[in-house]
């Protein structure tokens, strides 16, 4: 049985998230209705001219900082010609042979807690095609320009990538990079972050690449990994059988859980790029660059490289949490109301991923702000109430039961801090309890688990741990 | 460069023009006097020179990122020859 | 009125006596009565034109005129003017009414000027005798049975017949200055980048420019004053102060170093037009100004080198034309390649067709190397003869075509032929130049043109320096039998 290794690049569209488009003034907000948001130069109305939009420029120098690129001083857009009916002009306007972005790279962690580095082989600006609707408009396809003109920087990668795993690792990481940057809002679902798979296999050991099949616009992780899988295996199936893999562009079916052949661009295209007449080379200077060097937010490595050194964070708890802006973001404003980094780095990570996964719910839009998180960790560290009734705490703030203090005070959470009450409890536990006493008595540690979990389900657990821990051990006499 | 009938059938499939049978050869005429005529071109060596794209060497301006443009839709499908409910309509795409 | 220069109009305008009305109409009765020989407009703007003009009389009348309110002019059909047809001499344009003004078109209405109507052209701006438009040929206004040259032919033809007091034009290969040769009026191709684009049709977007055709450089100069400047709308347009073009003119030519082309008098040449060229610089050697013979080495290079870019460009920018959004579209398609294919197909002429296949075989893979790439070489090659002659020469001189105006239907067979007419004019596209055609005399009663070409952005000095050569002769101020 042969041993296959399989081979896998990325191509990242990623639209920009600015006012106007990226040859016009027109605007580029999702959703508006059809048409309404196409100007004479994003409909390709005869004699209109492009001018390109200078925050595009601005935020491709960003992503190129951010992966140690190759600013190019010197970027040429030009046209790609092909006919299309949501393409209004005939041609796309995009960058071809200088783009503006070339040779960054960016570490990817792999499961096993491994790092790996993925090259970026470039990244350049590009004006988005508008959408054809397929339903039935009298027997005619639909055609709404409103995405046309919208900007993308489309990032390609080294086909650096061995496994599914890897190559959602990798999107997720550019992904996270552009909503760190500011630079794109990163929605799948309305198709601001969409990517191209290129996938090959070949025989372990064997150093030329396989012929490759394309995966087009695939616009989940989920997907991105079932589509390559399915095709890996295809692949592989039909090169067992004596096939070949024919170089050509194949779609993924989510439905079915399938790639299948793009029938209507199986002729060869033959694109005939040349530099945009209408167009200037972008030049771009070196203090530009440094000007922008100095708006980029922290990144995430160096963000996770101080979470470890300021909050004395665990690596891998540190890696979680700056995964996202968004939850870097909240996690340091719960540390920042709460004092508390280290509870609040378990809450967030714990508790509240947990019911955010569960709920499929973004943390931009958790019921539970950083600021109610920040009221219960207060109530644990000033013992309050106790880790547990914590639980029950956030779990009463998920539903919308207010704030961590009401909700205590509402339901009477508040811990027993009357010795004298305790110790009535501690005493009863141990006197319903003769052969655990003997048991640690004789030396057996491990009771006194028993006995603290015995006394705060006695206080409806809220008792203090630690203080009854110590009563115990007082009274059992040791 | 003499080009022949599948030559011109295959320029005006990219080009997407329609052309009808019988003009064929007279376009594969025109086309390969006037691509003989560029060739003289040839004659000169050109190895070591920058292509020019453009006459000036001027650099692109960029805009400020503001919205400009209103909805004209009216205005703009006015000129349109199949439109239905703001969008252009086409043949059946199948994809 | 018809015989008065804008200079002239705007003094009769501001001393009263007439109205812009009186005026437009007059030359809005001359079209109705004069035009049917010459099919030098596509469309006549009448009450559109009326109302402004009656518009331009209550500015002047508030004190607000400038110094071409009230002035009526004709715009190629290539610019796209708000509410009017805007054809582009095409059949797929043929219904397209544009939803907004073409930048040249704005500051000319901003200035007060009066559209009179969209003049006739070769379909798309391609063709040198405006053989190619869909609403038949023009003629020329001297001789009839012959061409007004293109693709500005309706532009050129209107004004020597005194149907327009003066035109815009576009030249991409010397669209202006051929016809204006052809038809005995003056035409200015600016440098590229000073007249903006944007609402210009494209044809070949890195060689076209607007400019204007009038009778004399003065009435050139004080239209460039107004089109002049940098569009925030055409990236390719340059910001760059605009001078008054009007100031300079009169200026002494003593010591004005003229470079003659040596290759332009080749074979090719007709000996009547290389006698009155001849003639043309005995008159600046009298006005004080020395003549020296220059090469340019690679001109040859210029009609080949043209004939890839510029279909290159066009087959692209034409794309657009696809008849889904606007323009021409097919009966009943079946599907979408029959739409694009019969839209396409059906509505774009012979010419047109012809370039956009070049174009698209010059792009195609396997041949951009031998082709586009040694285009833009040659390219270069072209604008460094001229870099190199502008060190020691002010400006450059040459005939603007080879012959007189030819026979209607003469070369309309035969692309190459005709692309040879633009022989001397398609250089200055190539490296970008500001050029001229000035009058220069007749041959067998057809005009003859003088090019004049200027260093880059120096457009001040070319108008003078044929404002004095029109000084001192009369050949502007001829007007056809039947136009007078």
């Amino acid at each position: 049985m042969m041993e296959w290794e399989t081979v896998i690049g990325l191509e990242i569209h990623t639209q920009l998230a600015t006012q106007s488009k990226i040859f016009s003034g027109a605007p580029t907000a999702y959703g508006a209705p059809p048409n309404s948001q196409a100007c004479a130069v994003d409909l390709g109305l005869p004699g209109v001219l492009p001018v390109l939009n200078k925050e595009v420029v601005n935020m491709a120098i960003k992503f190129g900082l951010a992966i140690e690129a190759q600013i190019a001083p010197r970027s040429i857009f030009a046209r790609k010609n092909y006919f299309y009916p949501d393409l209004p002009k005939g041609y796309q306007i995009s960058q071809y042979e200088l783009p503006i972005v070339e040779q960054g790279k960016l570490a990817i962690r792999l499961e096993d807690g491994s790092e790996k580095i993925i090259g970026v082989t470039r990244a350049h600006l590009e004006e988005d095609a508008g959408k054809s609707l397929h339903e039935d408009y009298h027997g005619m396809t639909g055609i709404d320009l409103n995405r046309a003109g919208t900007p993308l920087l489309e990032i390609v990668s080294e086909p650096d990538m061995r496994s599914a795993e890897e190559a959602v690792a990798y999107m997720k990481k550019i992904h996270a990079l552009v909503r760190y940057l500011g630079i794109s809002d990163g929605n799948m679902q309305e198709g601001s972050f969409r990517c191209d798979a290129n996938v090959s296999v070949r025989p372990r050991g064997q150093i030329e690449f396989g012929t490759r099949s394309e995966l087009k616009n695939i616009n989940s992780f989920r997907f991105v990994e079932r589509a390559i899988n399915f095709e890996v295996e295809r692949q592989i199936d039909l090169l067992e059988a004596g096939g070949e893999v024919i170089q050509e562009t194949r779609l993924y079916d989510a439905d079915r859980d399938e790639t299948r052949s793009m029938r209507s661009k199986e002729e060869a295209m033959d694109y005939r790029y040349f530099p945009d007449p209408d167009l200037l080379p972008v030049e771009i200077t070196s203090e530009h660059i440094e000007s922008i060097r100095a708006t980029l937010p922290e990144l995430p490595e160096a963000k996770k490289d101080r979470f470890i050194s300021d909050y004395g964070l665990k690596a891998e708890d540190a890696v979680i949490l700056t995964a996202s802006r968004e939850m870097a973001d909240y996690f340091e404003a719960v540390v920042e109301s709460s004092g508390e980094a280290k509870l609040a780095a378990n809450w967030v990570i714990g508790e509240l991923a947990g019911y955010l996964n569960r709920e499929d719910i973004a943390i931009g839009d958790s019921p539970i702000t950083a600021g109610m998180l920040a009221g219960v960790i207060k109530r644990i560290s000033d013992n309050t109430i106790s880790g547990k009734i914590a639980k029950d705490v956030f779990d009463a703030m998920w539903n919308g039961e207010g704030d961590a203090d009401t909700i205590i005070e509402q339901k009477g959470l508040k811990q027993i801090t009357d010795t004298g009450e305790l110790e009535a409890i501690v005493d009863k536990v141990i006197a319903d309890n003769p052969e655990q006493v003997e048991q640690f008595r004789a030396g057996k540690e491990k009771v006194l688990g028993f006995f603290v979990g015995q006394c705060m389900k006695a206080t409806g657990g809220k008792g203090n741990p630690a203080q009854l821990n110590q009563m115990l051990r007082d009274k059992l006499g040791k | 460069m003499s080009l022949d009938k599948s030559d011109v059938e295959k320029i005006a499939h990219l080009a997407q023009l329609g052309i009808s049978e019988v003009d064929i050869p007279g376009y594969a005429d025109n086309l390969s006097s006037i691509l003989e005529m560029v060739e003289q071109m040839n004659a000169v060596d050109t190895a070591a020179v920058t292509p020019m794209a453009h006459p000036l060497d001027a650099v692109q301006p960029l805009r400020e990122d503001r919205v400009t443009e209103t909805d004209q839709r009216e205005r703009f499908q006015a000129v349109a020859p199949s439109v239905d409910d703001g969008l252009y309509l086409v043949p059946r795409v199948v994809e | 009125m018809h015989d008065k220069t804008l200079a002239e109009l705007a003094r009769d305008l501001n001393s009263g006596t007439y109205s812009s009305e009186e005026l437009t109409r007059h030359y809005l009765e001359r079209i109705a009565s004069h035009d049917s020989q010459l099919n030098s407009y596509i469309t006549a703007a009448t009450d559109a034109a009326l109302v402004r003009a009656r518009a331009a009389d209550e500015q002047r009348a508030a004190g607000e005129a400038g110094p071409l309110t009230g002035i009526p002019l004709a715009h190629k059909d290539i610019f796209c003017t708000d509410g009017l047809k805007t054809s582009c001499g095409s059949k797929m344009l043929d219904n397209f009414i544009a939803p907004y003004d073409a930048t040249v078109v704005s500051r000319l209405n901003e200035a007060g000027m009066v559209t009179l109507g969209k003049t006739n052209m070769d379909e798309f701006a391609m063709g040198s005798s405006n053989e190619t438009s869909f609403y038949g040929p023009v003629k020329n206004p001297w001789d009839t049975g012959t061409v007004p040259g293109g693709s500005s032919g309706g532009s050129a033809a209107a004004v020597a017949a005194r149907l327009a007091p003066a035109a815009t034009g576009t030249d991409t290969g010397g669209s202006i200055r051929q016809p204006a040769a052809l038809c005995g009026v003056t035409g200015l191709k600016p440098t590229y980048g000073r007249v903006s684009r944007y609402g210009m049709i494209a044809f070949a977007s890195s060689l076209d420019q607007a400019g204007p055709l009038t009778q004399t450089a003065e009435d050139a100069a004080l239209l460039l004053n107004a089109m002049a400047g940098f569009d925030p709308r055409d990236s390719t347009s340059l910001d760059r102060a605009v001078p008054d073009y009007s100031a300079g003119l009169g200026a002494d030519l003593t010591g004005l170093k003229i470079g003659l082309i040596k290759e332009h008098f080749d074979p090719g040449l007709d000996g009547g037009v290389a006698d009155a060229v001849d003639a043309a610089l005995a008159e600046y050697k009298k006005l004080g100004a020395e003549v020296v013979e220059i090469s340019l080495p690679n001109t040859h290079l210029s009609v080949p080198a043209y004939y890839v870019v510029a279909p290159a460009e066009c087959s692209s920018n034409l794309s657009r034309f696809d008849g889904v959004r606007f323009g021409y579209r097919c009966e009943n398609p079946t599907d979408l390649a029959d739409l694009y294919k019969r839209s396409r197909g059906e509505a774009f002429g012979p010419e047109v067709k012809r370039r956009i296949m070049v174009g698209t075989y010059a792009l195609s893979a396997g041949y951009y190397d031998a082709y586009y790439i040694k285009a833009q070489q040659a390219r270069r090659l072209i604008r460094d003869d001229f870099v190199r002659a502008f060190e020691s020469v002010d400006v450059i001189m040459g005939p603007t075509a080879p012959s007189p105006a030819f026979k209607l239907g003469e070369k309309a067979d035969d692309p190459i032929t005709m692309y040879l007419s633009d022989i001397y004019t398609i250089a200055a596209n190539l490296a970008g130049l500001p050029a001229m055609s000035v009058p220069a005399g007749f041959v067998n009663n057809l005009p003859v043109g003088l090019q004049i070409i200027g260093n880059y952005f120096d457009e001040a000095r070319l108008l003078n320096v044929a404002h004095r050569y029109q000084e001192v002769t009369d050949w502007h101020q001829r007007i056809p039998s039947g136009f007078e």
